[in-house]
């Protein structure tokens, strides 16, 4: 299994873009229990994680799966199909992506509570068609060293070989990422008057 | 857009500000939070150098991790030890009120807060864990979230959230007997697919809702989860106000009044405007299993396990993937599949009343030879009350293990696990591969009374059977 990263590369700040090759899990409803199985909830930190990612399905395939594969190691963007990280709210999934070195996810969708998680962590989760996923999970399973670009203002993936895929990424979260926003705590943390304020209001605050 | 729905009033009630991106920040008026999903995010509080902002709007529980055959402490797994341990020093550090084992008001996290009354209509109810669904059953919008929104909870009482769709559920008719709160909302799933509920709240209404008692609305909604619904929602009435007078946390005496006042006002309108609707008819749902690796994989007991020319051609991957994982045959009986252990519990269906109805079935008959079954109480009051009414010795004279409160198997954080391919009939809300703690293991959900049923037989089998005949 690969050594998990130094936190000192975690993602910080702005980001605009992701640059890397790419890792496809192919397959539909992807949940979060495969990800990161719950025994390795069993901890009070995140270090450690990456090494896990996916291990019981990496395990059943002694060393074939995508994410054992050696000359997927060090890629930084996961391709997958629909309503990926379903199930569990566990952050732990795309921590342990994240400690792997997955750094953006594109996908036809994504489970609502794993794509705020990614982007608590700063990792943009891109959407794009049927077809498109398809296409590009073909060319990437057949020609795996493609290193990619990925614009997160144009929401493009360009391939080192000169193929350009159309990808979707909500405005929202991309206007947090480019601004280097995305952790939401200092946002949340300055309206502090404004939420007294609402808490005042509510009835069950004060006592009805 | 929707308008007038009960998400809508509590919503914005709720608002606190319109944050740069354009997501709202929304407080929130109540945090569950427990030992697996806090740990880091007390860690980056301390880093941040920020107090809890709400304590007295926190509440804390254990119940992933404990065992539940003894509790005695220090447990014999250290790495359950430490999450505790960790947890409790948190909540001494922060002023947060933890219900602890042995504290008569342990459980699961989205079983104790219902029955303290902590949890109530209008409120936003946040917790890292996704099934805190369940607390949409007395109206309240519910959610669960991951590690870093919990250390902004704990850090600002509030979360960045998007505004999501709002399906209305109408269920017509009434569920027939042996047919519970899980078989309707496994149902559902079926119907609506597990991402069918992707951007929206679910709320459920009708006939056959009005009817359900509070713990059969914490079961529906607990699943919504399941069908991709990141919350769902019950309208607040008289049988939610009949469930919460007189909890220790409900509102007493004038404030009781004034309470109910406003909670009935928060119920969606007649004028409503849903985003989406889609109708039952409960009287036609049949006890539910599931056969394959997600909760929509399911199928009426009388089924049998589709074949893939009976499935949608964009769900066929998956189907085959469930018949090669579970080793079931597409086309054949799901009733009769043999199981190996038989599991009643879970935040789905540890509450007294599914005891009650897995005990009915088990009163008088026997677990068939070779079938591990346990019964696990949601909490320490379930527990308290079950052995009141004498439910512990129903099970244990019919071959059942009674055990401590906990999440135990829905998610084999603790030493309730399967082992190596064993099968098993859960009462718990996920099929997931590898979910009960073996990478092979295979889980079949259902009622807790098809679950004490299948334990009695030794294989799936349709429950209304035992109930309409005496042992």
């Amino acid at each position: 299994m690969t050594a998990a990263m130094t936190t000192s590369s975690f993602p910080f700040g702005p980001i605009s873009a992701v640059r890397g090759r790419a890792v496809v899990i192919t397959g539909d409803d992807i949940d979060t229990d495969r990800i990161i199985p719950a025994r390795f909830l069993k901890c009070v930190t995140f270090d450690g994680l990456g090494e896990q990612v996916f291990a019981d399905d990496r395990a059943e395939l002694s060393g074939e799966h995508p994410f054992d594969r050696a000359e997927l190691q060090g890629a930084t963007v996961l391709v997958v199909n629909r309503n990926f990280g379903c199930g569990s709210s566990r952050e732990h999934a795309p921590q342990a992506l994240m400690r792997w070195g997955i750094r953006a996810v594109v996908g036809e969708s994504f489970a609502e509570i794993f794509y705020g998680n990614c982007l608590a962590l700063g990792i943009p989760c891109f959407t794009a068609s049927h077809a498109s996923v398809l296409s590009l999970q073909e060319s990437l399973i057949a020609d795996p060293g493609q290193e990619l670009s990925l614009s997160l203002a144009k929401a493009t993936l360009e391939a080192s070989r000169g193929q350009l895929w159309q990808l979707e990424l909500q405005s929202g979260p991309q206007q947090m990422l480019a601004s280097g926003q995305w952790d939401a705590t200092s946002q949340l943390l300055a309206n502090d008057g404004e939420l007294a304020r609402t808490a005042a209001s509510l009835p069950y605050i004060n006592g009805f | 857009m929707s308008a007038g729905t009960l998400y809508d009033k509590v919503w914005d009630l709720h608002r606190v500000a319109q944050l740069p991106g354009g997501s709202t920040q929304l407080f929130i008026g109540l945090h569950l939070i427990h030992e697996v999903t806090s740990p880091q995010a007390f860690a980056a509080l301390k880093d941040l150098g920020l107090p809890v902002r709400l304590p007295e709007r926190t509440v804390a529980t254990v119940d992933h991790i404990v065992p539940t055959t003894s509790q005695a402490r220090p447990f014999a797994d250290p790495l359950a030890e430490e999450m505790l341990a960790t947890l409790e020093r948190n909540c001494s550090d922060y002023g947060i009120p933890l219900h602890g084992l042995g504290s008569g008001r342990q459980g699961i996290v989205h079983v104790i807060a219902p029955e303290l009354g902590l949890t109530q209509p209008g409120m936003t109810v946040a917790c890292g864990d996704s099934h805190t669904s369940t607390h949409g059953a007395f109206g309240a919008i519910a959610f669960g979230i991951g590690t870093s929104q919990v250390r902004d909870v704990l850090a600002s009482q509030s979360l960045s959230m998007g505004k999501l769709k709002v399906r209305r559920i109408w269920v017509e008719g009434q569920l027939q007997p042996g047919v519970y709160a899980k078989d309707l909302v496994l149902h559902i799933i079926r119907v609506l697919g597990v991402k069918g509920g992707v951007g929206y709240a679910y709320e459920f209404a009708g006939p056959a809702i009005d009817a359900l008692t509070m713990e059969e609305r914490m079961t529906l909604c607990n699943m919504a989860i399941e069908g991709g619904a990141r919350c769902g929602y019950v309208n607040p009435d008289a049988v939610t106000f009949a469930y919460l007078q007189g909890r220790p946390y409900a509102p007493k005496a004038q404030a009781w009044e004034r309470a109910v006042a406003w909670w009935r006002g928060l119920a969606s309108g007649a004028d409503a405007v849903f985003d989406d609707e889609v109708r039952f008819d409960a009287a036609a749902i049949a006890p539910t299993v599931t056969w394959g690796i997600t909760p929509g994989q399911g199928i009426g007991v009388d089924e049998t396990v589709p074949t893939l020319e009976q499935t949608e051609p964009d769900e066929r991957p998956l189907a085959q993937e469930a018949y090669r994982y579970m080793d079931l045959q597409p086309g054949t009986p799901i009733a009769g599949t043999a199981v190996d252990v038989c599991f009643i519990g879970s935040c789905t269906n540890g509450r007294l009343s599914d005891l009650q109805a897995a005990a009915a079935v088990a009163k008088g008959r026997h677990v068939a030879p070779g079938i591990k079954a346990f019964v696990v109480p949601g909490s320490e009051q379930v527990a308290a009350a079950a052995e009141a009414e004498g439910l512990d010795q129903v099970f244990r004279e019919a071959g059942f293990e009674w055990r401590e409160p906990g999440c135990s198997m829905c998610l084999a954080m603790n030493p309730d696990r399967l082992e190596g391919r064993q099968i098993s009939a859960s009462s718990s809300n996920r099929n997931f591969k590898g979910r009960q703690g073996s990478a092979t293991g295979r889980t079949l959900l259902m009622s807790p009374a098809m679950v004490a049923a299948a334990a009695i037989a030794g294989k799936v089998c349709d429950v209304r059977q035992m109930i309409n005949t005496t042992p």
